[in-house]
């Protein structure tokens, strides 16, 4: 069931969802929070002192021009008709043009987004791989000197920024030891090789069965998604360690222990089953953040990925694609709170 | 006269303090056969600290010395953790206060019972579900089979606590702490639970040392009850005997039992602090 419980044969099978009425209150739930997002996009969109003909037609057009645009973007019509509008735009795909690429945002978030879902992916996995067994072993020895030194490395995650580990990162495995490759997604000469299917260049490179290119992708990757990785390793396994603190302290601990069972098993069957619900919360939140695009590590690393691609519209006060890359992000956070949810469910037999 | 299946000598307990150690058990020392030995005494007096002191379950930064730890001829202060291990469990057990707390929440009871004998014994599969089966039978569980794919939230505390006996019982061992096991249940539950104790720990020739701060439950299950106040025993008494106590502590508590036909208006209260000489 889970990839990180060591006993899978202890649990019984998970009653998932029960009956229709489950199912619909949870679609139901999911449509109200995407709805709220739209609003609050929405809102965005008109309350931003930026004149969104203007955006479009540049401040030399005449008024006719204007006018005309104003007309045609339906600005004369009623508020609530224009977020009618709005909403049959988003849910079409058409988020409009970006001013900077000139491309539909739809197709720049295509193009974008998988980047930072790559990095992210392998960041997440790179920190929850390491990090909860950190954590649980830090509390298993809590006060000796493996919990201080994962403790070190934790703060250090906390304290140190992160366009800086880039850079050093970049002068000491890529200029100095020569171990990855450098800035970019891919050396300038394997470009466009390998047909774009979904976007994340190694699974491209796999599908297509090009290994070269796979490596080389790998290369890419594995320093900025380490340094992401890091970072979200400090913050799970700080959360691992305060939660198994908590359920060694329980009189269920006690209760295995007076049972006879080895102190292996009290720490990952006993005291890390019960946590693995919080966990889910915790690791839900940091792959969220890592969804948003890291912008410093995107620049230093010359990631085209979404946060290169957000800080670039707002800076150009492109606001078509401002708010579509707001909606991806907010759609980001919906799915990953409504997996939680559902982990929950399969997890913690209390809350079915 | 035989060696006793238990044999403890001054046992004392001391944690750390901000102002240097404090000893909380001070020479704690009783011999126990296949008997059942209460152990009474107020909140904090340091008989539960006694109780898993005997199964070395007290860890950093709780300090236990004993001049002598013996059971059934083994020297339980020489065992390793891992042979130690091996007595949890399988020869002195315990049965904790409140099975709200001590059962493992997202764990069914019956793979936690079955845990408690796989730990020790290597079965196979339907024997072992066999074994569980009959022993929530023992502990009259109706429906053993529904009970057992339950989750310890979905029963009711009596329940539960049957299900923690069955559980600490499963591996057929020769003491059972029970460590306040009904005082977190419903009074009317109370009584079932410790007569169902009773009957398993006089029908497998087990012995019990019973844990509590309610004299007269104490005197009703057990033969011979312990008196401990602040850290040390103060009297030692036969289970009948209770009205000839001559320590002042002991006589204390008696006179703070109310009766039915009460005249007094105030309770005595006892002083906590007092210091009695030994």
């Amino acid at each position: 069931m889970s990839a990180l419980s060591p006993f899978p044969d202890s649990e019984r099978a998970p009653r998932l969802v029960s009956g229709l009425g489950t199912v619909g209150r949870f679609v139901l739930v999911t449509a109200m929070t995407f709805l709220g997002l739209l609003t609050i996009t929405f809102f965005i969109g008109r309350i931003v002192p930026i004149d969104p003909v203007v955006a479009v037609v540049g401040d030399r057009a005449s008024q006719e021009v204007y006018d005309a645009t104003f007309r045609q973007m339906g600005l004369d019509k009623p508020l609530i008709t224009q977020f009618a509008l709005y909403v049959r735009d988003v849910l079409t795909g058409n988020f409009g043009m970006s001013l900077s690429t000139g491309r539909p945002v739809v197709e720049d978030l295509v193009r974008f987004f998988p980047a930072t879902f790559e990095m992210a992916t392998f960041g997440i996995v790179i920190g929850v791989v390491l990090g909860v067994p950190m954590g649980v072993i830090a509390a298993a020895k809590a006060g000796s000197w493996i919990d201080q030194l994962i403790r070190v490395l934790g703060l250090l995650g906390y304290a140190v920024p992160a366009f800086w580990m880039g850079l050093v990162g970049l002068a000491v495995f890529y200029a100095g030891l020569g171990w990855v490759a450098g800035p970019g997604r891919l050396d300038i000469f394997y470009d466009g090789l390998v047909p774009t299917v979904t976007g994340i260049l190694t699974l491209d490179a796999l599908l297509a069965g090009d290994m070269q290119i796979f490596l080389n992708a790998l290369s890419h990757l594995i320093l900025p998604s380490s340094i992401l990785g890091f970072f979200s390793l400090a913050y799970i396994a700080r959360m691992t360690r305060s939660f198994m603190l908590d359920q060694l302290d329980q009189e269920f601990v006690t209760t295995a222990r007076v049972k006879g069972v080895s102190e292996r098993a009290v720490i990952w069957k006993h005291a890390f089953y019960p946590i693995r619900v919080q966990l889910v919360t915790v690791i839900g939140l940091s792959y969220a953040v890592l969804l948003e695009g890291s912008v410093m590590i995107e620049i230093v690393f010359s990631w085209p990925g979404i946060g290169n691609y957000l800080t670039t519209a707002l800076l150009t006060a492109d606001m078509n694609a401002v708010l579509g890359a707001t909606i991806l992000i907010g759609t980001v956070f919906i799915v990953i709170n409504r997996t939680s949810d559902v982990l929950y469910r399969i997890l913690d037999p209390r809350s079915r | 006269m035989t060696e006793p299946l238990l044999q403890l000598r001054n046992l004392r307990v001391t944690f750390p303090g901000p102002r240097g150690p404090v000893q909380v058990v001070h020479g704690v020392s009783f011999d126990l056969g296949r008997e059942r030995l209460g152990i009474v005494g107020e909140s904090g007096s340091g008989k539960s600290l006694t109780g898993r002191s005997l199964l070395r379950l007290l860890k950093h930064p709780a300090k236990v010395e004993t001049d002598r730890l013996i059971f059934d001829g083994i020297d339980l202060n020489a065992l390793s953790e891992k042979q130690m291990r091996n007595i949890r469990g399988a020869r002195i057990s315990m049965v904790m206060q409140d099975p709200k707390f001590s059962l493992n929440p997202v764990m069914t009871i019956g793979t936690q019972i079955a845990e408690a004998l796989r730990v020790h014994e290597n079965l196979p599969r339907t024997e072992v579900k066999t074994r569980v089966r009959a022993m929530l039978d023992q502990v009259r569980i109706d429906d053993p089979d529904r009970v057992m794919k339950l989750y310890p939230h979905e029963v009711s505390g009596g329940m539960g606590q049957r299900v923690m006996i069955a559980m600490m019982l499963i591996p057929q061992p020769d003491v059972l702490i029970a460590d306040e096991p009904t005082s977190a249940l419903d009074v009317s539950v109370q009584a079932q639970v410790l007569d169902l104790i009773d009957t398993m720990i006089v029908g497998n020739g087990m012995a019990l040392i019973l844990i509590s701060h309610d004299l007269e439950l104490v005197a009703r299950y057990c033969d011979r009850v312990l008196v401990m106040h602040r850290g040390r025993v103060v009297e030692e008494l036969e289970a009948g005997q209770l009205h000839a106590a001559t320590h002042p502590y002991t006589k204390g508590l008696l006179a703070a039992v109310p009766r039915m036909d009460e005249t007094r208006k105030v309770l005595p209260v006892m002083d906590r602090d007092m210091e009695y000489d030994q």
